[in-house]
């Protein structure tokens, strides 16, 4: 426990407190999971034998299901999403860098609607710094195609599969995958009425 | 043509050593070798790029066309030339702040943003049910207000982009009686970030319902105009009818939200299927058509915007009752601890508020100054939370790491997604359609690049 303002044996005596930092749980939520949760995964156990070794782990938080599914098994899983469980519409990839998860630093989220039924889950795949590579999805959803090359852009995730994986924001020339956390923000220190303002990056952060 | 790139040897480019250098003296091309060397393939392919300095792309978008004649074979759609940064940027800024940042993502539809981005960290704060009944009230309002100005720029440029000179400037008339709303209420006529964690950043200023009663009386007799001018309007059906085709099937996988899915026939608004701010509470229509082409889209904006009326007064009649109710959440470890007034020079600090912290009360200097500089811890995880903007579904995806900084940000940009169709909606039409189904798409480059 800590804080309102997070701060730890440094004598804050403002009384500020009450706020509880919970961390996320890296274990599986348990069952019963609440709402039509259960009903997907029940859905998806049936039409999909090898669930219990594709989906890593299962996590109820924030009244959101995400599914922890392994890479080699993404494209079954994901044809069983689309055909059985009717989640028709991808709303795209997003990427999160982790460098702190050894062996699985970079993380590939996508978010699947069922319109169909009006749900909506969330996948989670984990990759590896050293070996960036996961299966494209734009066979199965077409939209996912500019999705991948954001996430190639900007993480250097490989989508394995993808018509033409190559940058889409960045210039072509460019160097390094700017939303990684080793990458810099940049900016320079700015003068103000004598003093100097230094860049976002290096100012004092608050953890 | 010459693709000799050593200077040496090339003819349009012969050069001299100087003491300074090698000087360069650059000449143009032979036309003649060019017309010679296109004759002699067997093809008449033409590789044309359109934009992205082009007036009817819609802002820095470049479309790379590959035509036969008039017809075009294959479309893709260069993106990246308003990309700003602001989704890394923002990892660097407390959550509040935030707020400044993604208001100018898509910056037709800044409210859109705010309001997504502000339901998103609310609901990793734990506090959605804390949010009053008034604050959610006014984003409604300012939503769909926001909506008829987003609504007002996409058919007001749309028509223009297709010749219609009028309709542009009925749309931007009416779209003035709305920026005057946003700046009566908020200060600011676009990017207000009046939206904040836990609620709005200040009440309506007084007389604020009378002025909007005023606004909609007016609004709803001027939209009229445009209505005379492009329904039924045969050189108008002749460009948009059966133009832009895309289906149910079409949109689906390619995660096309908005009119565009709307214009297939499928009544799909998360206004009314996921609601958020109390939307289940008001009563309207989702507009749709079954036409699939830019005309189904133009009609169902143009009937959007009665049914953000219909909305807006439903609003007014609320705000009535609500009148004294906080707009801000209770908690004071989130809520801004600063209130803006009005004063001779437009908006600004409350001098009251100064005048407590500097004067009277050590412990509001200290508790505004911790929360201003440092900002709330928000609790660690992830959420996904959309809200139905002019364009589509914009889902924001936040990342806390428990810190007072989001650890990662992103939107998912209806324009973004929608642009994608393009290809789908323009191969094997003529170069003109191609105008007219950009125009049905409305992409803002500055939500698209972001």
């Amino acid at each position: 426990m800590s804080g309102m303002f997070g701060s730890q044996g440094s004598g804050d005596t403002s009384g500020f407190g009450g706020l509880v930092r919970v961390s996320v749980s890296e274990g599986s939520s348990e069952r019963p999971y609440g709402g039509y949760f259960d009903e997907v995964a029940d859905d998806l156990e049936r039409a999909y034998p090898d669930f219990a070794d594709a989906i890593e782990k299962v996590v109820v938080d924030r009244g959101e299901l995400t599914l922890h599914v392994k890479r080699e098994k993404l494209l079954e899983v994901a044809l069983i999403l689309r055909d059985k469980l009717l989640f028709e519409m991808s709303l795209g990839v997003n990427g999160v860098h982790y460098p702190a998860e050894v062996g699985r630093e970079l993380h590939a989220v996508i978010h699947l609607l069922s319109m169909t039924h009006n749900r909506r889950i969330r996948l989670e795949i984990s990759v590896p710094d050293s070996d960036p590579h996961m299966p494209s999805l734009v066979e199965v959803w077409a939209g996912s195609n500019w999705n991948e090359r954001e996430v190639f852009d900007m993480f250097g995730i490989i989508f394995d599969g993808h018509p033409g994986l190559t940058r889409i924001l960045m210039p072509d020339d460019w160097r390094g995958h700017p939303q990684r956390k080793d990458y810099p923000l940049g900016g320079i220190p700015v003068e103000y009425k004598g003093a100097t303002v230094p860049p976002p990056s290096e100012r004092r952060s608050y953890r | 043509m010459s693709t000799s790139t050593d200077p040496l040897i090339d003819p349009y480019a012969t050069s001299r050593e100087t003491t300074e250098g090698r000087v360069f003296s650059v000449t143009g091309g032979d036309w003649d070798s060019l017309v010679t060397e296109i004759g002699a393939t067997k093809e008449e392919r033409v590789v044309v790029n359109m934009g992205p300095q082009h007036p009817s792309t819609h802002g820095v978008l470049r479309l790379v066309l590959e035509l036969e004649g008039e017809s075009v074979t294959e479309l893709r759609a260069g993106i990246g030339y308003l990309h700003t940064g602001i989704e890394k940027n923002a990892e660097y800024r407390s959550w509040t702040q935030g707020v400044t940042f993604v208001t100018r993502m898509d910056y037709l539809a800044p409210l859109f943003n705010e309001a997504a981005y502000c339901l998103g960290v609310e609901k990793l704060l734990g506090i959605t049910d804390d949010v009053t009944e008034r604050a959610s009230a006014i984003r409604v309002l300012m939503m769909e207000f926001n909506r008829i100005s987003s609504h007002m720029v996409a058919l007001g440029t749309g028509a223009l982009e297709l010749g219609a000179l009028s309709p542009m400037i009925f749309c931007f008339r009416e779209r003035e009686k709305v920026l005057d709303v946003f700046e009566m209420i908020s200060g600011l006529r676009m990017n207000m970030a009046y939206i904040r964690p836990g609620g709005v950043a200040q009440d309506l200023p007084p007389n604020a319902l009378a002025k909007i009663r005023e606004t909609v009386k007016e609004l709803r007799r001027d939209f009229k105009d445009n209505d005379k001018l492009l329904i039924g309007n045969t050189i108008w059906m002749k460009r948009t009818e059966d133009v832009g085709y895309l289906d149910l099937a079409g949109c689906t996988t390619l995660g096309v939200t908005g009119p565009v899915l709307r214009a297939t026939g499928m009544p799909w608004d998360l206004r009314k299927l996921q609601p958020y701010s109390g939307y289940e509470n008001y009563n309207f229509d989702v507009v749709t058509a079954d036409t699939c082409d830019v005309y189904g889209r133009f009609l169902i904006r143009m009937s959007e915007l009665e049914q953000s009326l219909r909305i807006i007064e439903q609003c007014v009649d609320k705000l009535e009752k609500l009148e004294g109710q906080p707009v801000m959440v209770a908690d004071k470890k989130i809520a801004w601890p600063s209130q803006l007034a009005l004063g001779g020079d437009g908006l600004g600090n409350s001098l009251d508020h100064i005048r407590e912290i500097m004067g009277t009360s050590m412990e509001s200097l200290i508790h505004h100054f911790k929360l201003v500089t440092e900002g709330f811890r928000v609790p660690a995880g992830q959420i996904y939370e959309a809200v139905e903007s002019p364009r589509g579904e914009i889902g924001v995806h936040l990342v806390s790491d428990g810190g007072t900084r989001p650890y990662r940000l992103h939107f998912r940009e209806p324009s973004f997604n929608n642009l994608q169709s393009t290809s789908a909606m323009c191969e094997g039409s003529l170069i003109a359609d191609v105008v007219a189904a950009v125009a049905s798409i409305d992409p803002v480059m500055g939500g698209v690049d972001r």
